[in-house]
């Protein structure tokens, strides 16, 4: 379980399905997708034949074609991307009526880009259903010169920006999608604490 | 606790507004400031008759928003009930009332990209002021108001020259019926809905939203009913050791209030959580007519709202 003392910390329930929801949009990796296939399990093909899911394909194990047919009959699209997920993420949810349910399973920077993605289309971010699979990897902003660095599993991290060693904190950003990092040894650079892999 | 500190008004104008409807104006009898509210506020009047018969009954707030100097609520006459009401309507201008300071437990969603507002009959008060916001604030927004008649529906010819075509009325004795399930498949993402009126309205509302797949999130709704009457009974008070008797049409918050006894309390509506109190014995079941305790903690049995649940049997001892 991810569990912090800091409240901006995202929770993930883990997925529920809504069964009376017109359509589901369902944002996973390959990780997520095993939650997504216990959900689809759980609420029959009724609601697998109104969910159209964006597999994210990170080329690990298991092959993302073998899970889209485990998905069946819900529809799988395929991407390389976050990024390219989150875009058509928001292009079907521009102009959508209500009735249609976000979901989101898989690793955090994932799940967060989708409920991102979701909250500009004028979606609670709560009425997004969640399950964190997986890697427990971070997208990290540098708070001094704002960059985003992907896939963080250690802490601290070096800003690949402006250089600076950062704390990953756990204080987190939904209109970022990120958690904050901030400069562990401002005081006195020399200073260089031990390197812990903490998010793999 | 601020909320329940008392501040004396005087009613300075009364116009009836619909079949036994009248709007109050209220202003402060000292002349000292009034707080600023947010659409969807309401307050408690306390009512005392030459008996010392009390009544506390909450009221939706109308009228201007941003320093006020005076506030409005709209009562609508419930015979044959507990009194309040009926009190009120007999009330002339400058008779003098207690109320509480404004709570919002009805509030607009700031982030919603459209407002659809139902209301049925005198569930239209909370929604003046938000309606009054929305349109201020440019913001998108329909109201779908159920009245009897015209007659007996408060504020429709306002709403209407107002809002124009926003205000779509539904008079019940021309059977003009609402279909929410249609009006609500075809809103954009990121409505919100609000409701307002009887029980049932707000039940079949809130249903009808759930069943064409809207998320909690985007639901909003309050009921200000009369505590539902029952069988009397005994409370026992455990830390203060006393007995208190509880009549039929009272409630247990009523029924501490007239012996002295001062408890916690907000909304008088089962919905904010503030009278929530321990229930340390029982005989007989809990009647729970709030909405606010959660279903594992009702059949637990050891929590009551007692502004508005009581117990079947003769006797409830409470951790008081």
């Amino acid at each position: 379980m991810l569990v912090s003392e800091i409240k901006s910390r995202p929770q993930y329930p883990g997925l529920e399905p809504d069964l009376n929801a017109r359509s589901n949009l369902v944002v996973c990796d390959q990780a997520g997708a095993e939650a997504v296939i216990e959900m689809m399990e759980k609420a029959g093909a009724d609601f697998a034949r109104k969910s159209t899911v964006f597999l994210l394909d990170e080329n690990r194990a298991p092959p993302a074609t073998s899970l889209a047919e485990r998905m069946k009959p819900a529809d799988t699209v395929i991407h390389y991307q976050i990024a390219s997920i989150a875009t058509q993420l928001a292009g079907l949810l521009q102009g959508a009526k209500m009735g249609v349910r976000v979901y989101a399973a898989g690793s955090e920077p994932l799940i967060g880009s989708a409920v991102q993605a979701a909250m500009q289309q004028g979606i609670d971010h709560m009425s997004v259903r969640t399950e964190h699979r997986g890697s427990l990897k971070r997208r990290v902003q540098c708070v001094h010169c704002k960059t985003m660095i992907e896939n963080v599993t250690v802490n601290p991290v070096e800003c690949p920006g402006c250089g600076l060693l950062l704390t990953v904190r756990d204080h987190y950003s939904r209109r970022l999608a990120a958690f904050q990092g901030v400069c562990i040894n401002a005081e006195d650079p020399s200073e260089v604490p031990a390197q812990e892999v903490m998010y793999l | 606790m601020t909320a329940t500190q008392l501040r004396p008004m005087r009613i300075a104008e009364i116009e009836p507004v619909a079949d036994g409807i009248k709007r109050f104006r209220l202003v402060p009898t000292d002349g000292s400031p009034l707080l600023n509210y947010s659409a969807g506020s309401h307050i408690v009047v306390v009512m005392r008759d030459a008996d010392g018969r009390m009544w506390r009954n909450p009221y939706s707030l109308m009228g201007p928003l941003g320093n006020p100097a005076s506030y409005e609520i709209s009562v609508l006459r419930v015979d044959e009930s507990r009194g309040g009401s009926e009190f009120m309507h007999r009330l002339p201008v400058g008779a003098e009332v207690q109320i509480t300071n404004p709570v919002n437990l009805f509030t607009i969603n700031r982030q919603a990209r459209k407002h659809l507002l139902v209301a049925g009959g005198i569930g239209i008060t909370p929604l003046m002021s938000m309606l009054e916001e929305l349109s201020s604030i440019n913001a998108d927004f329909e109201l779908r108001y159920k009245v009897r008649s015209l007659s007996r529906g408060a504020y429709c010819q306002k709403l209407v020259e107002r809002y124009g075509d926003r205000v779509k009325i539904y008079r019940s004795d021309r059977g003009e019926k609402l279909d929410l399930d249609r009006v609500l498949a075809d809103q954009p993402l990121g409505t919100h809905l609000y409701v307002c009126g009887p029980k049932e309205m707000i039940d079949w509302a809130l249903e009808t939203a759930r069943a064409e797949g809207w998320p909690e999130e985007n639901l909003h709704s309050e009921q200000f009913g009369a505590p539902p009457a029952g069988n009397a009974f005994t409370v026992k008070l455990a830390r203060s050791n006393r007995e208190i008797r509880v009549g039929p049409q009272q409630s247990i918050l009523e029924a501490l209030e007239e012996h002295g006894v001062d408890a916690p309390f907000l909304c008088r509506g089962g919905a904010c959580g503030q009278c929530e109190t321990r229930v340390l014995a029982r005989d007989g079941e809990l009647k729970h007519n709030d909405h606010y305790l959660t279903d594992a903690e009702r059949r637990s049995g050891d929590k009551i709202m007692i502004c508005m649940s009581r117990v079947t049997g003769n006797s409830l001892t409470l951790d008081l």
